[in-house]
């Protein structure tokens, strides 16, 4: 009885140790590497971010943690914010929900001036309370509306998000399908958030422009095989097919459709906006529309263009430190790093102010498009942020926009 | 494309995916006739046998060679986990072991993912052939192979067991282990043959369903559930059972996608896995 | 009534639980805190109808996900009071591990394993299916604060108070329970079914009986959950979340009261510590070793000491060495 008490008293005086212990010590993560060049004696800024960077969410949050390190590596070689060298925080919340609330609180105790995360919808949303309470500013890099948004419709206060709104993909996919004359189409889309923005988003564009879905089908993340649901399509009298997934399973239905021998246009959303959709789809993936943020195809893009330049540079960057391109995904990463040092720079080291400042920024040409933030619009994407591309022979091919 | 068409189509998805369930079902039921213990790590040797194969061949390794050298090597890690997981813990009871088998699977996944990341990955088919149309349905000729290997398998099985020495020797042991290590039978060795030989079996399926699908370091979980209900549906006690289970399963799923939804078919595999676990534990070709 | 001894330590552990909050104004260790205040609430449940009762659940995130949910869509969708919520919410839950608990626990070992790992997952797909009701995979957010008069719990500290006072009424019940009659007959269906029904004890309602209060208190700890964070979403109620409360009960000791205490904070805290370890002592590498470590840990753990750590018990190593046939 007395080992038994004994182990126990151990055990939890142990736990304790070890949590204060990890709790305290604010040095923990990643830190960049750089070395601040300028005068070291300026107090640090600190930065956190919460990023999906292994679990289901990882093809988000891997691209977008290798972009957040290398962001603040150069930023801090080149002096930092007005000298102040940055300190980026980078906690992996496994994509899971709590460990996203228990990194948020983790990098507020450490008190960073904001905190970027997380990759996903569903790990965004749950960090909302924790943030709002402690008033800190969040630049989430996910695409949900809900997330800088209040159940009243009222733009979350505390709450950014860089990428792009999934109504934006939807209007660009019902005008294609406006311009080419269809008006029947059907809907597949992935059974999770993902999917079920898509979905929502989608049949609200389809309503606004008079297209008919005349039927809707879903998959599982983790399904090995879409013929079932693609039987029904190549059965009904659908013109066009829009599928809303991301690798791999828009690749596997893809292959399916193909396969299956369907003869109509197929349309997929920016999911699929990395090389990983081509590799795994192979030969099938040519004819392929979709659109994109302006990334996979920067180099097609005419001169005018405002983001053309900041897309080039972000894609040498990329490639000079990772050895292949960067996603749109992270992109979206590189915006959320930037728009919270614009801020900073604005507004000191000072969380609401930092707020206020981001409320501020317009035409800010970033990856995932040029930002016109406000007080009523914590997102600043329009319509001209994605572009319709097509696959050709294996690579991505500018349409139009 | 006409009702029969359509519903041609569905028993043919659903053979294409219960045929990959069937191999996962085959595995683990070898392995727990021979050793009682439920491999709930199998669906990782799934992983191993198919990432590795992946990563060889993009090492340059011609592409018989690679597919060889995968399997062994998925082979070794599973005799490696007999040896100090299982083995060690022979004596313990059953939920010790399930969750020594759950913590290998974690341990094993971190591996894969350490190894390979998250980026999904394929291989390419078999044979470079458009598909095949039957009565206005259409076959991937890749599935053919896979329904093809379970086959080959299950038949390879039971020549083993009924007409070779170590066979013969491996269902005395499962019918009476104690009488059989009388005779000389050597539980421990035994063990080990089906740990290995159940990991091998995984990783050939890893690697012929990947042409299909994709690799990803966490294809091994959903994977190895659905091999599980096959097991069940078909009888754990039975080779052939697996087999059927593993059909049977992808045809229900296949038909439920199809016909209901998509998010029911999930539920629905699961809860005809609960009526038979209810109903007939021992699955459909298993003895009462 | 339970010993002067449980007193004791109830009341020792009450003092520290107190006082914690005070030393602690750290909201991520609050937080941490909280998350295994609540853990080992539905662990206590578990820990009753597997050290107890002698049967396995690899299931219960559906009741944890339940309580949630039941709590969350009474809040939001019909504008019911959050304490009433709370209250209620554990019934669904319980109600349903009655409705399915009979037939159930009629399998053994495997059959039984497989069968709640089925009801888990089937309660899952049904929580993405049905997203008129709950959101879908997108999930619930706007789930308001729990508020018992004046009294609105908005901070970790006030949860925290919160969350442990109702996991101490839950150990003390556990206390009473495991040490009256009813307790020492769970005890003999564990040692042996067919000697407890040979002696004419109904196994079958009792364990029907400890299914259902382990739905109970994972439904109230979902409802907590709710609560809290204010968001839920079909994620944190899948099967991955099942298997930890299955080991958290195992490795803290099975059958005893304070294991399933340990074994969440062992889960909860070591996660944390390897995120805190691992770069320390392999700076270059990345996440994906912790959870090769979590893996190789809870092997190790079931190796030498599979009853768990509270039970001195000879590992099975040590068994296995010995020929004796089992």
């Amino acid at each position: 009885m007395l080992k038994r008490s004994f182990i126990l008293g151990l055990g939890l005086l142990l736990l304790l140790v070890l949590i204060t212990g990890c709790g305290k010590s604010a040095t923990t993560s990643k830190e960049p590497g750089g070395e601040p060049a300028g005068a070291p004696s300026k107090e640090a800024y600190k930065i956190g971010a919460v990023v999906d960077i292994s679990g289901p969410g990882s093809s988000l949050g891997e691209p977008e943690n290798n972009t957040l390190q290398m962001l603040v590596d150069e930023l801090n070689a080149k002096g930092g914010i007005d000298g102040h060298p940055v300190e980026l925080t980078i906690l992996d919340n496994k994509s899971n929900e709590t460990e996203a609330v228990l990194a948020a609180k983790k990098l507020i105790e450490q008190n960073v001036l904001a905190i970027i995360g997380c990759s996903q919808s569903g790990t965004s949303l749950a960090m909302v309370d924790t943030i709002t309470k402690s008033q800190v500013p969040m630049v989430s890099m996910a695409a949900s509306a809900k997330i800088v948004t209040t159940a009243a419709g009222e733009q979350q206060p505390w709450v950014f998000k860089t990428a792009q709104s999934d109504i934006i993909v939807a209007n660009k996919i019902a005008k294609y399908l406006v311009g080419k004359g269809i008006k029947d189409v059907a809907f597949l889309s992935m059974n999770n958030a993902f999917g079920d923005s898509g979905l929502l988003n989608f049949e609200k564009a389809a309503a606004d422009n008079g297209i008919n879905i005349l039927i809707k089908q879903k998959f599982e993340a983790t399904d090995t095989d879409m013929t079932a649901q693609l039987t029904k399509v190549k059965a009904s009298k659908a013109k066009a097919t829009v599928v809303w997934a991301i690798p791999p399973s828009a690749s596997i239905v893809t292959k399916n459709f193909r396969s299956l021998g369907i003869n109509m246009p197929l349309i997929h959303t920016h999911g699929i906006g990395n090389q990983t959709f081509i590799d795994l789809a192979g030969a099938d993936a040519n004819g392929v529309i979709a659109p994109m943020g302006k990334l996979v195809v920067a180099e097609q893009l005419p001169d005018t263009d405002a983001q053309k330049q900041v897309l080039l540079d972000y894609l040498s960057d990329y490639q000079a430190k990772y050895t292949k391109r960067p996603s749109t995904f992270g992109g979206h990463g590189y915006d959320a790093f930037q728009l919270t040092v614009k801020a900073i720079e604005q507004a000191g080291p000072d969380r609401a102010k930092i707020r206020e400042a981001l409320e501020q920024i317009t035409g800010y040409a970033g990856i995932s498009g040029v930002f016109n933030l406000s007080a009523k619009d914590h997102n600043g994407l329009g319509d001209d942020s994605m572009v319709m591309v097509e696959i050709k022979d294996g690579k991505w091919t500018y349409l139009s926009n | 494309m006409g009702i029969e068409s359509q519903y041609i189509q569905y028993l043919i998805s659903g053979f294409t995916l219960g045929s990959i369930y069937a191999l996962i079902a085959l595995a683990l039921v070898v392995t727990f006739n021979i050793t009682g213990v439920f491999n709930l790590a199998i669906g990782e040797f799934v992983t191993i046998g198919a990432l590795t194969a992946v990563s060889l061949r993009e090492a340059g390794c011609p592409i018989l060679f690679a597919y060889i050298l995968a399997v062994m090597l998925a082979g070794l890690v599973g005799a490696l986990m007999e040896r100090t997981t299982i083995h060690p813990a022979r004596k313990a009871s059953v939920l010790t072991l399930i969750i020594i088998t759950i913590g290998v699977s974690i341990a094993l996944r971190g591996a894969a993912l350490l190894i390979w990341k998250t980026h999904p990955y394929t291989l390419p088919s078999f044979v470079n052939t458009a598909s095949i149309n039957l009565l206005g349905a259409v076959i991937i000729p890749q599935s053919l192979f896979v329904l093809g290997l379970a086959v080959v398998a299950v038949g390879f099985l039971l020549v083993f067991f009924d007409f070779t020495f170590f066979g013969k020797a491996v269902r005395a042991a499962m019918m009476n282990r104690t009488a059989a290590q009388l005779v000389g039978i050597n539980p421990g060795r035994l063990s080990m043959f089906a740990f290995t030989f159940g990991s091998i079996i995984a990783a050939l399926s890893g690697i012929f369903i990947t042409p299909i699908t994709a690799a990803t370091y966490d294809m091994g979980f959903t994977l190895g559930l659905k091999g599980f209900v096959a097991a069940i549906l078909g009888g754990v006690t039975n080779v052939t059972g697996a087999i059927i289970g593993g059909l049977l399963l992808g045809v229900i799923e296949a038909f439920a996608a199809g016909t209901l939804s998509t998010g029911l078919k999930d539920a629905i595999a699961m809860i005809v896995m609960i009526i038979v676990l209810l109903t007939r534990p021992t699955g459909i070709l298993g003895d009462r | 009534m339970a010993s002067r001894k449980i007193w004791l330590w109830l009341s020792g552990a009450a003092v520290i639980v107190l006082f914690l909050p005070l030393l602690i104004k750290n909201s991520f260790l609050l937080g941490i805190f909280i998350v295994i205040g609540l853990y080992s609430i539905v662990s206590q449940g578990l820990g009753l109808l597997m050290g107890y009762a002698g049967q396995v659940s690899f299931g219960q995130a559906a009741f944890y996900g339940l309580g949630a949910y039941t709590a969350a869509i009474l809040a939001t969708r019909y504008q019911t009071p959050p304490l009433l919520c709370l209250l209620a919410a554990p019934f669904l839950p319980a109600l349903v591990a009655l409705i399915i608990g009979r037939p159930i626990l009629r399998l053994r070992e495997h059959y039984l394993v497989l069968a709640t790992l089925g009801i888990g997952i089937l309660v899952f797909a049904l929580f993405k299916e049905f997203s008129d009701l709950t959101g879908g995979p997108s999930g619930l957010t706007g789930i308001p604060y729990l508020a018992i008069g004046h009294l609105v719990f908005d901070s970790d500290r006030d949860y925290f108070f919160l969350v442990w006072c109702v996991l101490g009424l839950v150990l003390l019940g556990m206390a009473n329970l495991t040490r009256s009659p009813v307790g020492r007959v769970f005890r003999a269906i564990h040692s042996s079914e067919k000697a407890a029904e040979a002696v004419g004890i109904s196994t079958a309602s009792l364990k029907l009986q400890a299914f259902v209060v382990s739905a109970f208190l994972a439904g109230i700890a979902g409802a907590l959950y709710s609560f809290w964070v204010t968001f839920i979403s079909p994620s944190p109620f899948g099967f991955t979340t099942s298997v930890e409360f299955a080991l958290m009960v195992v490795v803290g000791g099975l059958g005893t009261l304070w294991g399933p205490v340990l074994g969440s904070g062992i889960i909860v805290g070591l996660d944390k510590f390897l995120q805190w370890a691992v770069p320390e002592v392999l700076p270059t590498v990345g996440g994906e070793f912790e959870i090769i470590f979590f893996g190789v840990i809870f092997v190790i753990i079931m190796l030498f000491r599979p009853k768990g750590l509270l039970l001195p018990e000879k590992s099975i190593v040590a068994v296995a060495a010995k020929t004796e046939d089992r």
